[in-house]
């Protein structure tokens, strides 16, 4: 006994850094999992408000830009405003009955140059905010809510090599896998097109209907080089952002009405089977 | 004494706001963002336990993950040099650290850069292993090693020779 707290002594500051490695590394371990711990992420209360505060200065120094991306998407929203008339209108959806809500909110915190990106936004559960929204900008799509606190909200950047989204090529309905090789923070990867698919360098990739999460079309961004993978039956595509991913303030957080209902059908079907 | 133990709070806090919400705002070259909050350890007083060093490190880095989103890989990374933080002092200063008089300030401008680089090295190796953890993206990991280290390096040497103390 004497021996062994002689030893515990005599070896403190070691097992004191084994034990803190060991704490940190079972940390890091974990957010390899689907969904984070949920009380270390930005959307905590500290780093929320602290976050905010400074967010108060510098989003001065933005303004007369952003607000030009507001009036040119309010531009093209008018146009669709206006040419409603003559546009087909979807026979499938009841009036008075919309899928989708829209809330609004600010980019206070914005990283793109870890492998694992995460996006801080001002909205909360106080805002009816829940995980697994969707999140896009005027431009295009930008992420899904993963933590949310009572004030913040942590989003998980399409730039995050947990990412994995449904995608597919406009205008048709060949769908992929949208997920990011964590190189560059403009060019995404669009995986599992199979190789019939006519493709040509600029074609347009969209959000797919396959996600209860996105509403479809939502534009992502365009075809920059595309090659078969190793096994030389799908496409790996470079897809090129809408999107300036270093360069975010104002975001609309999407919420599909009907996603509990359609996931628990999903559930359910697998299930029986 | 008291008066170091004040510092000493103030640059923890000082750091760890000026790396989260300057130098993680950087993204020179899209993906360079220094580390300076590595700073602390290289002025933390050297005859200080040297628990307590471990302990606070840990809570520093894990105070600047708390901000970036990075679970625990600034505190794993910041733990572990400072544990080794007395064999890389005894490595550039030599028998010289065991000295009452011995400090920093009274040290050659080489071995000042020497530790600091040592440092800056173990951190960055640790926290970019574990935060890549694949043997596939070596050449990645050594890109921002090298590239992230030297620019923490020239703005750490920047930042002490700023607010240097001179007591001769």
């Amino acid at each position: 006994m004497q021996q062994i707290i002689n030893f515990v002594i005599r070896h403190k500051n070691f097992l004191l850094y084994l034990f803190l490695m060991m704490v940190s590394l079972g940390f890091t371990v974990q957010s390899h999992s689907y969904h984070q711990s949920s009380f270390f992420n930005s959307s905590n209360w500290i780093s929320g408000s602290i976050y905010q505060g400074f967010d108060g200065i510098t989003s001065y120094f933005g303004l007369s830009q952003e607000n030009q991306k507001l009036v040119d998407e309010n531009k093209r929203l008018r146009k669709l405003l206006f040419n409603q008339e003559t546009e087909n209108k979807d026979t499938m959806s009841l009036p008075g009955r919309s899928i989708y809500t829209i809330l609004s909110g600010k980019v206070i915190k914005n990283s793109y140059s870890d492998p694992r990106n995460y996006i801080t936004i001002d909205l909360g559960s106080t805002d009816s905010l829940k995980a697994d929204m969707g999140v896009i900008t005027p431009k295009g799509i930008l992420g899904i809510v993963e933590n949310v606190s009572r004030n913040y909200a942590t989003v998980q950047s399409i730039l995050n090599e947990k990412s994995n989204i449904n995608a597919k090529l406009k205008n048709t309905n060949h769908f992929g896998s949208l997920v990011w090789n964590t190189k560059r923070f403009n060019i995404v990867q669009l995986v599992d097109i199979p190789r019939l698919v006519p493709l040509m360098v600029g074609d347009t990739i969209v959000t797919g209907g396959m996600s209860s999460i996105f509403p479809e079309n939502v534009p992502i961004g365009t075809i920059q080089k595309f090659d078969l993978d190793t096994a030389k039956s799908f496409y790996r595509i470079d897809v090129q952002l809408f999107n300036d991913m270093t360069n975010l303030k104002n975001v609309y957080i999407v919420q599909n009405v009907d996603r509990r209902e359609i996931m628990e059908l999903q559930e359910q079907t697998i299930n029986e089977q | 004494m008291n008066n170091s133990y004040f510092i000493n709070i103030v640059r923890f806090i000082l750091l760890v706001l000026v790396q989260v919400l300057v130098f993680n705002r950087l993204n020179f070259f899209g993906f360079i963002n220094p580390m300076v909050y590595i700073l602390y350890l290289y002025w933390y007083p050297i005859k200080e336990n040297r628990a307590a060093l471990i302990g606070l490190s840990f809570l520093l880095g894990l105070l600047v993950d708390l901000f970036s989103d990075t679970m625990a890989l600034h505190a794993a990374a910041t733990v572990t040099i400072a544990y080794f933080r007395p064999t890389m002092m005894r490595f550039v200063f030599g028998v010289n650290i065991e000295f009452q008089s011995f400090r920093l300030s009274n040290t050659t401008r080489a071995q000042q850069i020497t530790f600091l680089a040592l440092l800056i090295i173990v951190h960055h190796a640790v926290f970019f292993a574990l935060e890549i953890f694949s043997f596939a993206n070596i050449v990645l990991m050594l890109k921002k090693i090298v590239a992230i280290g030297a620019a923490s390096l020239v703005l750490c040497l920047l930042f002490s020779s700023l607010f240097s103390v001179k007591k001769e």
